[in-house]
């Protein structure tokens, strides 16, 4: 059995408000020095999910794939350490295209090379772009069906079975393979790399194909026209109080007054 | 300019719309007024009439409906809107952005080879081109994007429009559609959903949230005490979701719920761009929390510094004081 799993790098998702810069002349995100590339969060989760089916299906090879520029090693090596089986790099610009399409595209292509596998295990969305159009358009120019917001992923006889997250509760859906999977933050923690994959994660394959190799044109289907941080006006009034007990007198009295409870 | 064809993915109950379909309805609204367009919207689950005429009322020149409710299934679902959008010509679809939204939007623009932005707070048209604003980066920023290619799809997320007033006086037709037959690829096997009659995170004007401060699931139960005293409405932070404290169906934010109410007391939570991202609609924001650099305070209008596990009882009793 072979699971690929699409993995993206990102600038940490995770950073104070305050750090994050936008230039307006560009539209592009400010590079903050000393803030760390990562593997974006939700896609170590998919290499999680991919890692508890190995734990059950032994001869199942996880190939973790990328399109990036050549930094985003690090994400491949990453999955790696965790203990996926190969990575591929297929080179493009960094933290990929924002044009869904075009990710989508290449990675399709990229993906038919790869060919025969059984499963596609991605991120719900990207935790940069926050989009959510990747991987089911994958699913689609592919020709297999897809599951969005997998909780836990299973599979067997030829089936996946996914636990998939709703608004208001959960469903679980049973697909034939070959099949493509997102997955979600209620997956549960990613394992951190462990020792003895990260000594052999180096000798593991790891190859690299520049993009034009895999698809010379995927149209753009959107133009970024303006890229801008919200300007917050909010004061914020501190209720003092000299006891826990004053506090909440002056805070109920000042909801109250403004007719808020 | 030739007259845009907007179409809408509307979700309901067998009595009623949900409040997201009805600002997709404005919406879609605005957006084909201009050319003196149409708006029409698509129901293909459970429904009634009191559905298409709330749709109607709310903006909708046309209601297409299966005849049956067509249990969901993202390929039947994706076959049967595309061949609608087709015939109908339709320039722009939207879809809410909730789990079902997500799921088929992005499925249609590729099927149709489309343009598509997701998690948008609005759209409009700009020399004959759909113009998305769609948060991203965590909500830290917004993007705007011109989908150059036809249809352009697009998902909502819920609190970013008012509905349009109902209006009782506006005439317009129900016409039934059937099922695409396309072999369904994906099978269910087991459904569990809450039932969100009554008092609801999207809906409710007071929501009192708890995050990984609370320390534990216990912390959920004051917040309960506080809610049930106030109307309110309990919601949660990722963490406190994720730690198991409570089902993911509270947890507001980016990817969970949207709130809109008059009042957020948020209760142990940072205030991470991801969280704000699911109130900053919150007219009033009172932040109660130990560490006074925590970012919450930048977007809360009141704020206290302290422990909650002090302060909630106090609140309580002084509630209990006005009321007696
Ligand atoms: C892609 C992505 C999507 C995400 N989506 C969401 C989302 O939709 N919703 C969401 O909420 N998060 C989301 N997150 C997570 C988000 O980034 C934050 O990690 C999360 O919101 C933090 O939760 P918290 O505020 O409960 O916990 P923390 O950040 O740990 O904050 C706990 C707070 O409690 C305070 N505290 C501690 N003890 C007390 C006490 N006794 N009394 C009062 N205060 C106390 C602390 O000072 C601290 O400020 C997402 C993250 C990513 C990367
Ligand atoms: N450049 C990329 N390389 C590999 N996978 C990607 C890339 N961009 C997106 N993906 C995958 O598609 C998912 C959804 O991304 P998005 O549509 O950008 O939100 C991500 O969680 C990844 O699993």
């Amino acid at each position: 059995m072979k699971i690929l799993v699409c993995v993206k790098q990102i600038q940490d998702p995770e950073i104070a408000p305050g750090l994050f810069k936008v230039d307006e002349a560009s539209n592009s995100v400010v590079a903050v020095p000393g803030i760390a590339q990562v593997i974006s969060p939700y896609d170590e989760q998919a290499i999680e999910a991919a890692l508890r089916i190995k734990e059950k299906t032994p001869e199942a090879k996880v190939v973790v794939i990328t399109l990036g520029a050549a930094s985003a090693r690090d994400v491949l090596k990453h999955g790696l350490s965790m203990g996926a089986d190969e990575a591929v790099l297929v080179e493009g610009p960094k933290n990929g295209s924002a044009d869904g399409f075009v990710t989508a595209s290449v990675l399709s292509e990229a993906i038919k090379k790869l060919a025969p596998f059984d499963l596609i295990l991605t991120g719900r969305q990207s935790a940069d772009l926050d989009a959510g159009v990747v991987a089911c358009g994958l699913a689609e120019l592919l020709g297999i069906p897809s599951v969005n917001f997998a909780k836990s992923v299973d599979v067997s006889d030829g089936n996946v079975v996914v636990d998939r997250v709703l608004d208001n509760g959960f469903e679980k859906i049973q697909v034939q393979l070959p099949a493509l999977v997102t997955v979600s933050n209620e997956m549960g923690p990613a394992r951190k790399p462990n020792l003895r994959e990260t000594m052999k994660a180096s000798r593991k394959p790891m190859q690299s194909w520049p993009q034009n190799d895999v698809n010379k044109d995927a149209g753009a289907s959107q133009e970024l026209i303006r890229l801008y941080v919200p300007i917050k006006e909010k004061h914020c009034e501190i209720i003092g109080g000299t006891s826990a007990g004053e506090t909440a007198q002056m805070l109920v009295r000042k909801l109250r007054d403004g007719r808020l409870i | 300019m030739s007259a845009l064809r907007v179409l809408v993915l509307a979700e309901s109950s067998a009595t009623e719309a949900t409040p997201i379909s009805l600002e997709q309805v404005a919406l879609a609204r605005k957006l084909a007024e201009p050319s003196g367009g149409q708006v029409s919207a698509i129901v293909l689950g459970p429904r009634s009439s009191d559905v298409d005429r709330q749709l109607i009322s709310g903006g909708a020149d046309k209601v297409y409906a299966a005849e049956e409710s067509i249990s969901y299934d993202p390929d039947v679902w994706v076959a049967t809107i595309s061949h609608l959008v087709s015939e109908t010509s339709a320039g722009v679809v939207i879809f809410g952005h909730t789990s079902s939204g997500s799921d088929l939007a992005p499925r249609l623009a590729f099927r149709l080879s489309g343009s598509i932005a997701t998690n948008c707070e609005n759209a409009a048209i700009e020399n004959g081109m759909i113009v998305a604003t769609r948060v991203c980066y965590g909500g830290k920023a917004r993007s705007v994007l011109r989908l150059s290619r036809n249809p352009a799809i697009i998902t909502l997320r819920p609190g970013s429009l008012t509905p349009l007033a109902p209006d009782t006086s506006r005439v317009g037709e129900t016409k039934s559609i059937s099922a695409n037959t396309e072999k369904a690829r994906s099978k269910l096997l087991e459904r569990k959903q809450e039932d969100v009659r009554g008092l609801r995170l999207e809906t409710a004007k007071v929501v009192i949230g708890g995050g990984r401060g609370l320390g534990g699931p216990e912390g959920f139960k004051l917040l309960e005490q506080l809610a049930s005293k106030l109307g309110a409405v309990v919601g949660a932070s990722r963490v406190a979701c994720d730690l198991g404290w409570c089902p993911p169906s509270m947890q507001i934010g980016l990817t969970g719920k949207t709130i809109t109410p008059d009042l957020y007391i948020a209760v142990g939570i940072s205030g991470a761009s991801q969280h704000m991202a699911g109130c900053a609609g919150a007219k009033t924001i009172v932040a109660i929390n130990s560490d006074a650099k925590a970012p919450i305070f930048a977007d809360a209008s009141i704020g206290i510094v302290g422990d909650y596990k002090e302060l909630l009882p106090k609140i309580l009793d002084e509630i209990q004081r006005l009321n007696s």
